[in-house]
Parts: structure tokens; C-alpha cells; sequence
């Protein structure tokens, strides 16, 4: 199995999520994650979805996307020409005696504190899957009370835009 | 106008009727209407002539203006399940697109059946279904059910309207979806309070579908590389799929085989895409395909896939499905191409362009003498299809073969007629001893394989063709499941034939029992015949008020079926009491290899040493080892 993440522009309208996320149950292919927003176009939504599937059915999936109506374009983004971001959120325990290795380990991983407590810290942390893990294992021995993250987001290096020729050729 | 009539919501704003407001539709004025009367104006701007269904609490208003619409006949059926199959029949046999209308909750869900029915056979209908107020929906108000969720994974598309004014664009993209690209099912689903609500009604509506872009013609480089293939085959079979029925390229396959020479098989869904008659036509492929078709593909060298799907039921175990040959998968539906059979040359597009650019480009071909030469191949395909033919053993017994009942049905009603199956023994010889002539003459419940699909099939088959004979082959558990739209046969003149092969028993089920479950015969015994009759078929056909009518010996079939021939008032129903032992031959079990095929129990075709020649066929034994796992 590989991941996959597939850029797919949709018509911003009810029900669409629902159709998609049904689609990838019912043939079978796990969702690794999800993240929905609407674009520069008001009417239309963009769902960047990682799915962990082999090649062949991967072609299977872009096809049945493309087979729903409301879906206007899927790209696969490829890793190393797109530039993909997570947000996490962490809420650690930290006292007096721990914070400042806590805070340390915040400003080596660029993350930041969005809260603070007596004996905890919130720590906001943005980037690819990659670097978050490798943030969440070092704050893990002081003890992780509440984790949330995002989905993916990914959008392609370069000047070129998906959306344009989605929007033309509508 | 009637005084309960003038009492209802819509009687208390005067508007003109649906008729008169089509006439200004066409002109393009706009008009005030209620939502009601702006799906009945859209049905009626689109030129919906039949409207199967039944009305209930949230679709009421819809049927208060359907009453004074001269164009758009309702027919009113007993169940939801057989406005949904007969708007299928309708669509099947006339390549229109069929309408089926029900209320919220149950009314909607009895339609669940026909829409994953069309979906699987890409039959081309929109299902209106009424739904709570608006303001109801999510609280799990009285006959409320998500439908449009429900039917998500069933439907080619499907749509919950919100407000009045979006109804005639609704109408009009589900037609247009429904129709076009791959056809299928379309549910549009209706809130009460949005049919109620006050709007204008305009037409034409803009279309806006920014996403919906089928593919209809192929790529002239593909079919340039199919030529080639084709050219350089030896083995070349073209696999015709329903596809080549629903694109209406019948016409261009027959002059496509005629110009190449190609042996062809048509699939269950495709019987009638090439006339049966055809010397090249080897029948159909698949579990109970015949032997030169089966066989044809599994030695093929080439195989030419026409709006064909690759189904498990026609490649039996896939990894030792036709091992030699290469593919050319042509097909509208860019997800269907190499889906289960990697495809070397695939071809998005319809099979009436693919079939017409690909007959120029062989043509081409040939012209310039690089086209290919199939005549030993020719020779041993037609020496299996003289050896195998689909054939049966009658019972010294005297009692009657179901294959006989069919294949005498076949010869006395003829290639103009409509033939329509259930689901079972009886659907496989209907498709194996009727002989098909021309396309849409052949209608059935291929991919979901749905018990009760004949009766109300045949029914809107017969409303979308009152010239035809329509013969609905059924089986006596099918016939159970929908025989009470005989009613609505009788009351809105609909003169089907029934014929109900009755075996006493669910035959499939009972065939596989026979099979691979020791002869255990747990719960398919419907005493249909054996031993009781209940029902008493005859009994409850005149119950209906059709002619019913009975058969029990060989000597009687013609004249029965004559007898039924000459009823053209109303709706006959023959119940042909046959042997029923009776088993579908020939038979590729479950799961395994379409080598292993069987012409009858335990007996495979034995073949020389170049497997090109069949020889005499000693009976051999292959009892074991058969994967049962699946459904019959």
C-alpha cells in the first residue's frame, strides 16, 4: 500500500461530502484523512483526501470521483511537487519544573502556545505529517492530555492552478 | 371542475391548467404557479407521456395537477416496487427515459429495489419522490426517510430540492443525466412544502452542471490502435454488452461483423444486439453460455469489448479468463475500462461512434489489403457451435420441459414481440431457446438479478409499445413477488402475456441444491404445482380478471400459446405446470476456470489434441472441488 493524495474540486453543495466519503466505503478504500474548504470560487469546495491504496485501484478511485457529478476535477498532488501541511493541536502537562523544556521543544519545531495554564501548555504546530509525529514523540513523555489534528491540505509547487482549467471547461 | 376539488390548496389560487401553462412554457413566458404544477409543467415541456406511481401524504400536491394533465398519463400501480420496474420495462423496450413517482418514507423506499436494479443495467429513469416539510426533515417526522441518502450508492445521481424556484432546472438535469453517458437512475426528491410553495415556472430551465461531461467520442488514435489489433488477430471475438442496446448501435455492429467477420457473443444484457439467426453470432457467453461462445473467448487471441462490463458471471474465475487474449475494451463509462480486466487498448466512448469510426478505420484496412484473416478460426468456432449446441433432454415421463414451453414461445410469438424474465432457471432458457432478432426485444435483471422484475416490467414495456406482443417469462417464485400490478394491467388496459414456468420451486436455488448441496432441498419448495397448488395460478388470474390459462403436456403448448396469442383485451396469465428437475445447461460452476465448463451434470466437452476439435463425449466426473460460496 502507498498514500496517495488526491486534490478534488467539487460544486459547494450540500450533500457532496457525504457522497464522496460514501463512495470510498463502499469500494473499499480507506480515507486516511480528510480536509474540506472552499476555495478562491465561492461555488466551488476542495477536499484533499490521503487514501493508502496501490496503483491500480487508486485509478479506480479517480475514476468513480470523476463519475459522480458534483465532482469537477481530482488531481493526484504528488509529494515532492506539492507542498502539504497539517495543523495539530497539543495540549501538554507542564508545570513549573517542565515548561521551559517544553518550550523549548516549541521553538525548535517552530510550533507555538496558543494556551497556557498552570500545568499545562496548548501548542499549536503546522507542517507535514512527518514533522508532527516527530514534535508529538518528543512531547510524549511529559504527557499528552488532549491531541486534535487537521487534515491534510496540499496544493501544487509552481504558478500553475487546478482550479483554473476545472473552472474554464465548466 | 368538482367542489373537492376546488377545496384543495392549489384549487384556492385559480391557475390555468398544466396544459394550457405548457403551451406559454413553450413560448417562454413565465408563469405563477406552485411547485406541483411546475414538476407536472416540466414533465409535460419534456415530453413525458407515462408517470408510474402511487400517491401519498407528501407527494399529494404533485397529483393534484397531474389530474387535468392531457399529456402525462399516470398509471397507478400496486406497490412502489412495480412503478420503479416498470418505468425500467418502459425505458428497456423503448430507450426513452421511464418515470416513477412514490410519497416520502415507505412510498420511497419500495422504490429502492428498481433504482439499484437500473443502476446495475444502466436504465435510464427518474424516480420523484415526495418529502416532509421542509422544516420536519432530520426529526424523524411520520414517513420520513433519508432517501436521498438511501439511494446515494444506487443512483447516477440523485437530488433533494430546497426551494420551488430550482424545479424545472432539477427536472430537467435528471432527464438529461438519466439519459445521457452511461443511463441510469436519477431520484429527485421533493419536500411537501417546496410543491406547495408559489413560483414561476419557465422553460427551457439553464442547465448547470459543471461536472457532467460524458465522453462519447473515442479517440481516433485508440481506434487506430484497435484496428491494428483487429488486423493482426487470428483469434478475434467481439464481447457485446448491453452497452451496444443502450448507445442504440445495433445497425453499426451488424455491418462492423458483416464488414470483419468477427465471431460475436452478446452477454444476458446484450441478447438481440446481433441477431441470433447471424452465422457468426456463437450465443452467450457466461455461467450458462453456450460452448462455442464460452470457449470462443477463452481461446480467443483478441477480444473486442463493446459496452461490455466483464462481469464475474461472464468471465467465471478472472485469472484464468481468456489467458491468450489481448483486449479492447470500448465503453462509455471511463470506470468500467479495466476494472476487472486490464484493457491493452482502451476506448472511452459511445459504442455507435466507436463502432462507425472503427468500421471506417478496418475498412481502411482492408481497402489497403492489411486487413486480418479469421477463416480457421471461423471454422472451429462454427465446429463448436455445431457440436455444443444449447440444447435439453426431455423427460420420458411425459411431462412437459420448461426449455420447450419457451422455445415453442419464441417461434410462436417471434422476433417482433417483447420478451421480459424474473430472475432464475427461467430467465437463463428465456435468454438460451428464445431467439433474438433485434435489440430492446429482450428485457431482464442482469447485474442485480432482481426476483419480481418481470411482471411490472413487462407492464411498462407494454405501455411504452401497445403494438407489441409483450410475453413476460417468469417463474413461479418471480411471479409471487409482483403479480399484483396485474391489477393495474386490467384496470388501465395493459394486455400483457404471463407465462409462469412453473416448477414448484425457487428452480435456481433448487438446481444448486441439486448440485452442490447433496440434493438438500432446504426451503425452495413453493407447492406452486407439486402436490398443491397454492396459489391456484389460474384461479387468481381470473381473480384479476385476466384470462388464465393452464398447460400440462407437451401435446398442448402450441395451442395454449395460440390461444394466449388471440386474447388482446386484457391480460392472459398461462401457468405451464413443467418438469422440475429441469436443470440450466451449460453451466461453468462458481468460481472456477471457464475451461471447466459442463454441457450437462458431470459431462465437460472432451477436445483432441490441439483443442481445436470436439470429439465424442464420454461422460466424465467433476463433482468436486466446485467453490459454492455464491449465490445462485
Amino acid at each position: 500500500m502507498s498514500k496517495h493524495t488526491l486534490s478534488v474540486l467539487v460544486e459547494n453543495k450540500p450533500g457532496v461530502l457525504a457522497r464522496i466519503a460514501a463512495l470510498f466505503s463502499r469500494r473499499g478504500f480507506n480515507i486516511d484523512s480528510l480536509a474540506v474548504g472552499e476555495t478562491e470560487h465561492a461555488e466551488v469546495s476542495r477536499m484533499t483526501v490521503v487514501v493508502d491504496v496501490e496503483d491500480l485501484p487508486l485509478e479506480q478511485v479517480t475514476k468513480q470521483l470523476n463519475k459522480l457529478v458534483e465532482v469537477l476535477k481530482v488531481v493526484e498532488l504528488e509529494s515532492g511537487s506539492a507542498v502539504q501541511r497539517q495543523v495539530m493541536l497539543i495540549k501538554v502537562r507542564a508545570d513549573a519544573a517542565t515548561r521551559s523544556q517544553v518550550l523549548e521543544f516549541v521553538s525548535m519545531f517552530r510550533a507555538k502556545v496558543v494556551d497556557v495554564a498552570s500545568d499545562s501548555l496548548t501548542i499549536e504546530a503546522t507542517g507535514t505529517g512527518e514533522k508532527l509525529r516527530a514534535l508529538l514523540e518528543v512531547l510524549e513523555p511529559f504527557g499528552v492530555r488532549e491531541l486534535v489534528q487537521s487534515g491534510l491540505v496540499a496544493i501544487g509547487r509552481g504558478p500553475r492552478s487546478i482550479t483554473d482549467r476545472a473552472l474554464r471547461s465548466a | 371542475m368538482s367542489e373537492t376539488r376546488t377545496a384543495t390548496p392549489t384549487g384556492l389560487h385559480p391557475a390555468p391548467s398544466p396544459a394550457q401553462m405548457a403551451q406559454q412554457a413553450r413560448a417562454k413566458a413565465p408563469v405563477e404557479v406552485t411547485g406541483a404544477q411546475s414538476l407536472v409543467l416540466a414533465l409535460e415541456a419534456l415530453e413525458v407521456d407515462t408517470v408510474f406511481g402511487i400517491p401519498g401524504g407528501t407527494i399529494l400536491p404533485a397529483y393534484d395537477p397531474l389530474l387535468d394533465s392531457v399529456s402525462v398519463r399516470h398509471i397507478l400501480v400496486r406497490h412502489e416496487q412495480g412503478a420503479g420496474h416498470a418505468a425500467e420495462g418502459y425505458a428497456a423496450a423503448t430507450g426513452r427515459v421511464g418515470v416513477c413517482m412514490a410519497t416520502s418514507g415507505p412510498g420511497a423506499t419500495n422504490l429502492v429495489t428498481p433504482l439499484a436494479d437500473a443502476y446495475m443495467d444502466s436504465v435510464p429513469i427518474v424516480a420523484i419522490t415526495g418529502q416532509v416539510v421542509s422544516s420536519a426533515i432530520g426529526t424523524d417526522a411520520f414517513q420520513e426517510a433519508d432517501i436521498r441518502g438511501i439511494t446515494m450508492p444506487i443512483t447516477k445521481h440523485s437530488y433533494l430540492v430546497t426551494d420551488a424556484a430550482d424545479i424545472p432546472r432539477v427536472v430537467a438535469e435528471a432527464f438529461h443525466i438519466a439519459a445521457t453517458g452511461r443511463p441510469g437512475p436519477v431520484l429527485v426528491d421533493i419536500p411537501k412544502d417546496v410543491l406547495t410553495s408559489r413560483t414561476t415556472f419557465s422553460w427551457p430551465p439553464k442547465i448547470a452542471l459543471p461536472g457532467y461531461h460524458p465522453v462519447t467520442r473515442p479517440h481516433g488514435k485508440q481506434i487506430r490502435e484497435a484496428a491494428r489489433l483487429i488486423a493482426a488477430a487470428e483469434r478475434p471475438v467481439l464481447y457485446v454488452g448491453g452497452g451496444v442496446i443502450r448507445a442504440r448501435a445495433a445497425e453499426e455492429l451488424r455491418r462492423f461483423v458483416d464488414l470483419t467477420h468477427i465471431p460475436v457473443v452478446t452477454t444476458l444484457m446484450a441478447r438481440g444486439a446481433l441477431p441470433d439467426s447471424h452465422p457468426l453470432h456463437l450465443g452467450m457467453p457466461g455461467m450458462h453460455g453456450s460452448v462455442a461462445a464460452v470457449t470462443g473467448l477463452q481461446k480467443a487471441d483478441l477480444i473486442v469489448a463493446l459496452g461490455a462490463r466483464f462481469d464475474d458471471r461472464v468471465t467465471g474465475q478472472l485469472s484464468t479468463f481468456a489467458p491468450e487474449a489481448r483486449v479492447v475494451h470500448a465503453d462509455i463509462d471511463p470506470a468500467e475500462i479495466s476494472k476487472n480486466r486490464r484493457a491493452d487498448v482502451p476506448i472511452v466512448g459511445d459504442c455507435k461512434a466507436v463502432l462507425t469510426d472503427l468500421l471506417d478505420a478496418v475498412d481502411a484496412d482492408l481497402e489497403a489489403g492489411q486487413g486480418g484473416d479469421y477463416t480457421e478460426w471461423r471454422e472451429r468456432v462454427a465446429g463448436w457451435k455445431e457440436t455444443f449446441p444449447v440444447g435439453y433432454t426431455a423427460p420420458d415421463d411425459g411431462t412437459l420441459s420448461p426449455q420447450l414451453v419457451i422455445e415453442r414461445l419464441g417461434a410462436i410469438a417471434g422476433p417482433d414481440a417483447v420478451y421480459c424474465a424474473g430472475v432464475g432457471q427461467h430467465q437463463m432458457w428465456a435468454a438460451q431457446f428464445v431467439s433474438y432478432e433485434r435489440p430492446n426485444s429482450w428485457l431482464n435483471s442482469g447485474g442485480l438479478g432482481t426476483m419480481g422484475y418481470s411482471v411490472p416490467a413487462a407492464m411498462g414495456a407494454q405501455v411504452g409499445e401497445p403494438e407489441r406482443t409483450v410475453w413476460a417469462i417468469d417463474g413461479d417464485g418471480c411471479f409471487q413477488m409482483t403479480n399484483q400490478e396485474l391489477a393495474t394491467c386490467v384496470i388501465n388496459n395493459i394486455p400483457i402475456k404471463v407465462a409462469i414456468i412453473n416448477n414448484s420451486s425457487l428452480g435456481m436455488v433448487r438446481q444448486w441444491q441439486t448440485l452442490f448441496y447433496n440434493e438438500r432441498y432446504s426451503n425452495t419448495d413453493l407447492h406452486t404445482s407439486v402436490g398443491s397448488r397454492v396459489p391456484d395460478f389460474v384461479k387468481l388470474a381470473d381473480a384479476y380478471g385476466c384470462v388464465g390459462l393452464r398447460c400440462e403436456r407437451p401435446e398442448d403448448v402450441d395451442d395454449t400459446i395460440r390461444q394466449a396469442m388471440a386474447v388482446t383485451d386484457r391480460p392472459v396469465v398461462v401457468d405451464f405446470v413443467v418438469h422440475r428437475d429441469a436443470m440450466v445447461w451449460p453451466m461453468v460452476p462458481a468460481g472456477v476456470s471457464n475451461d471447466l465448463i459442463q454441457v450437462a451434470r458431470d459431462t465437460a466437452p472432451q477436445w483432441d489434441r490441439e483443442e481445436s476439435e470436439a470429439v465424442e463425449q464420454p461422460p466424465v466426473d467433476t463433482d468436486d472441488g466446485y467453490d459454492d460460496s455464491e449465490g445462485a
